[in-house]
């Protein structure tokens, strides 16, 4: 209670009042409210969908808000692969967004067209579009999004355009679950997973009168 | 599978059917393109045959043949069970002439898969109800699937931004090296070599042909 209730006073507010300026309080309003524009084609609106359902919950950073007209969205996510057909839509989306306004390529294929090395598809949304931040992963992982994210709020404060591209962070996961057995020869066997998992299964062989005790 | 229908397809058609094999126990019979529609009329209204189902249909270039390409129909039977792959080859080293008879008006099912063929292979067909591209847009040139097209020539409908324009570098590093990906592009047919250097940034201005006339320098363009 005691720490809910705390007030938080900001220099020179003594007197009711604080200073700041102007674009810059702009900015720090322009950060926390980004309605989007998700521009979804392929495998990666998956993980699109991932980050901004509960589990991870865009929300979070104020940027959950779809819009379904590109005129009242103001950051376009390119989420998959963009083919040389589609390329028209994308532009004109981004023509018809108002400004002030920013491009997030969700994934290798939006940021670089990823192996698809062909003329089908286009190498990197930048070819048609001004891109503000590159997320890369075949799909990229719901916190390097976040990272994403959080670069290009980052950038919306001091009113950076330059492009920024999110470095690659550990898999959580891998540290967690061990996937392949001896994958690191020496600790997968006697892994605590795997102990786990042995008990587990001794346990149900046991009671369904498999094991060998019970022979 | 038995060859059954092989045997009567030889038996009805003689002359028409260039060859049969049953490799792996697919019958598969390779027969003349002038007789494509008449046997595939057959094979659909006969009650011996009976190819209700029409599974796939699909173009296969073999640039080093004479004719080129070659068109797939694989059939299945729902009532007869059984199944058939029938093959005809059409068009020369340029792919002159290479057209066939329609078959949407035996097996509707057909229309996208050979308009998908005529996109992609550029292979004609007589008689079909709407013959345009379907994968690609209509102002792409050439045949992509053919050997002699570049596979990494791209056409854009927009056009790129330049670098001056960015205010920075938008080449990118080729996912693969020149000898990994996709060999056809590169090979130069005429001389069986390796002829074209990466490229990626083709524009539509100089974006050349690989249709026809290119057929067998395809491999210089890019």
């Amino acid at each position: 209670m005691a720490e809910s209730t705390r007030t938080v006073t900001l220099e020179g507010s003594e007197a009711g009042f604080a200073t700041t300026r102007f674009d810059a309080l702009l900015n720090w309003a322009r950060k926390y409210s980004l309605f989007q524009y998700p521009f979804v084609t392929a495998c990666c609106g998956m993980e699109f969908m991932a980050v901004a359902s509960p589990r991870f919950d865009l929300a979070r950073f104020g940027a959950e808000a779809p819009r379904f007209s590109p005129r009242q969205a103001d950051l376009l996510w390119v989420v998959g692969t963009i083919s040389q057909r589609q390329a028209p839509a994308l532009r004109r989306i981004y023509e018809q967004m108002m400004d002030p306004k920013w491009v997030l390529a969700f994934g290798t294929c939006a940021s670089c067209g990823g192996f698809y090395d062909n003329y089908t598809t286009v190498p990197g949304i930048d070819k048609i579009i001004p891109t503000d931040v590159y997320v890369p992963g075949c799909p990229p992982r719901p916190e390097a999004v976040f990272d994403g994210l959080l670069l290009l709020q980052d950038k919306i404060a001091r009113g950076d355009r330059t492009p920024a591209v999110v470095k690659p962070r550990t898999d959580p996961v891998g540290d967690l679950v061990q996937l392949r057995k001896g994958a690191g020869a020496d600790e997968a066997p006697d892994s605590d997973v795997e102990k786990r998992l042995a008990k587990k299964r001794d346990k149900a062989l046991h009671d369904l009168g498999h094991s060998e005790d019970a022979k | 599978m038995s060859k059954a229908v092989l045997e009567k397809l030889k038996q009805r058609f003689g002359d028409a059917i260039e060859s049969t094999h049953s490799d792996f126990g697919d019958d598969t019979a390779v027969v003349k393109a002038e007789s494509w529609k008449t046997i595939c009329e057959a094979l659909r209204r006969d009650p011996a045959f009976d190819f209700d189902l029409f599974v796939d249909l699909c173009g296969v270039d073999y640039p080093k043949r004479t004719p080129r390409m070659e068109v797939v129909l694989h059939l299945y039977s729902t009532t007869k069970h059984h199944r058939l792959r029938l093959k005809a080859r059409v068009g020369d080293e340029d792919m002159e002439g290479a057209e066939i008879d329609s078959v949407v008006s035996i097996w509707s099912g057909a229309n996208w898969f050979e308009r998908e063929v005529y996109d992609m292979s550029g292979v004609t067909f007589r008689g079909h109800p709407d013959l345009r591209r379907i994968l690609m847009y209509p102002e792409f040139q050439g045949h992509p699937l053919r050997k002699d097209y570049p596979a990494q020539k791209t056409q854009p409908l927009v056009p790129y931004r330049t670098e001056e324009e960015a205010g920075l570098a938008l080449e990118k590093l080729p996912p693969f090296r020149d000898d990994e990906g996709m060999p056809y592009g590169r090979v130069d047919w005429a001389n069986g070599q390796h002829a074209r250097p990466h490229t990626t940034n083709d524009t539509p201005a100089d974006a050349k042909t690989a249709n026809g006339t290119n057929g067998n320098g395809g491999g210089g363009a890019g």
